[in-house]
């Protein structure tokens, strides 16, 4: 007799694609809000996105089951973390935390592809990507999910971010105001809804700047 | 641990596992939507044993507290298990004594953490839940599954009712709809599962939670129609062996 094999996946992959674009003085974090399964649309107007702390944002795609547990225990240590130093955490501090909590679960990893935007400790863009068991980079844009085949090339054209092999380092942030780069995305999540089956029904953005957050959407394809 | 087993054992692939395999006795699809004053849902009242239709009385909604209201579909036995952890949850909500009591997004919330714990430790309870209710006005409808995926919407389905139900709610769901079209739409949907679900019974309840409470009402069955030139003669026209 031999052994039985699993005939239940614990992961699944809810589509969707994220993108964020750092720039001086803000930062722009968007990500549709379709959430599928298989060939199946489940939701049109689910919100990948999610606010760690003032001037942090997370967008992740993958398994939404996963993303939301992932976003529950940021958000439980980021209020330890409040208690216990008496303030938001920065961005590059949540980056870091991001990070060892993925690879927490190295053996049985989070099935989410993150990326995280904000404003770090000078009021400047940053941006970190990651992959599901936590390595992660600093980076002037990134994009991850279902659609990031797509609309990473397009970004590498429009915002010609210097390589981080360069001496002197040179700075990944573009030199685009925050209306062109929000333009920008715009125009990228419309060409990924083309061609991209999980992308698509409406685009969050979301913009970190010196006077807050606030959002903003757009309609996309429905099919 | 393996158990050890003698040569006659009729466990078969289950032999070297403590957790859930598969599934046994079945619920099928449960669709839920929003209207005017709350939530309507329908879910047929079959437990399917494989392709045996083994129970016919099986009440696949329950109501949990006072706002809140329960269907699922999949393992029968797994129901009754949240149910009785549900049982416990509310019990100590209303040991409080202070007046607050859990609402559906509450609930919800609760379904999901056990789904997606179960998932992790690789022994899930094998259903797709949808939780709905009133509280304060306002009206909740949300979905939960095996593996813990969850969303809120205006309508869900589980099951077959995604592929089959889903595409007529969204083309003809609108809000504030009245009970009466609330309930024609879901009969609608329930019809289409009812001719092309194999596992779906003509037998079914509707159920109702208001800011004022839950009612569901007594089973009863649509009325179908097999006349159909189609299904008089399904083969016309089919060339050959199938």
């Amino acid at each position: 007799m031999t052994k039985q094999q699993a005939n239940w996946s614990p992961y699944d992959n809810n589509g969707g694609s994220c993108v964020a674009i750092a720039g001086a003085d803000y930062c722009v974090i968007a990500a549709d809000t379709r959430m599928s399964t298989g060939y199946n649309i489940l939701t049109r107007e689910y919100s990948k996105i999610c606010k760690l702390a003032d001037k942090c944002v997370m967008a992740s795609s993958g398994f939404q089951a996963d993303v939301k547990a992932l976003q529950k225990q940021l958000a439980a240590r980021h209020l330890i973390y409040q208690h216990q130093h008496n303030k938001q955490m920065s961005c590059p501090a949540m980056a870091q935390l991001l990070s060892n909590t993925l690879y927490y679960k190295r053996f049985f990893p989070y099935y989410s592809f993150n990326v995280l935007g904000g404003l770090d400790n000078e009021g400047k863009g940053c941006v970190f990507t990651y992959d599901a068991v936590g390595s992660y980079e600093k980076v002037g844009y990134s994009s991850q999910g279902s659609g990031s085949t797509l609309i990473t090339p397009f970004l590498d054209n429009q915002l010609k971010s210097p390589s981080p092999l360069l001496l002197p380092v040179q700075d990944a942030v573009t030199p685009l105001v925050e209306a062109e780069a929000i333009d920008l995305i715009k125009t990228v999540f419309a060409s990924a809804s083309e061609r991209d089956i999980y992308t698509g029904d409406k685009l969050e953005i979301v913009v970190v700047n010196a006077d807050g957050i606030r959002r903003e959407y757009m309609e996309l394809r429905k099919d | 641990m393996a158990s050890k087993q003698p040569e006659n054992s009729l466990l078969g692939p289950e032999a070297d596992s403590q957790r859930t395999l598969y599934p046994y006795v079945t619920g099928t699809s449960v669709v839920a939507l929003k209207y005017k004053d709350g939530i309507l849902m329908a879910a047929d009242m079959g437990g399917s044993y494989g392709s045996t239709l083994r129970y016919k009385s099986v009440e696949r909604m329950k109501p949990i507290g006072k706002h809140s209201l329960l269907g699922a579909s999949g393992e029968i036995s797994d129901f009754q298990e949240i149910l009785h952890y549900l049982d416990e949850l509310i019990l100590y909500d209303n040991m409080w004594d202070d007046g607050n009591s859990l609402g559906p997004k509450e609930v919800h919330n609760y379904l999901t953490r056990v789904m997606y714990n179960r998932r992790n430790k690789f022994n899930p309870l094998w259903n797709s839940l949808v939780l709905g209710g009133v509280k304060n006005g306002q009206k909740y409808l949300g979905t939960v599954s095996m593996i813990g995926v969850n969303f809120e919407d205006n309508h869900v389905a589980t099951g077959f009712g995604n592929h089959l139900a889903r595409p007529i709610l969204r083309q003809e769901w609108h809000e504030n709809l009245s009970f009466e079209d609330g309930v024609r739409l879901l009969e609608k949907c329930m019809r289409v599962l009812l001719y092309r679900d194999r596992s779906a019974i003509n037998k079914l309840q509707i159920a109702k939670i208001t800011e004022e409470g839950m009612t569901i009402s007594q089973p009863y069955s649509l009325k179908t129609y097999w006349e159909f030139s189609a299904f008089a003669n399904p083969a016309q026209g089919a060339v050959g062996s199938w």
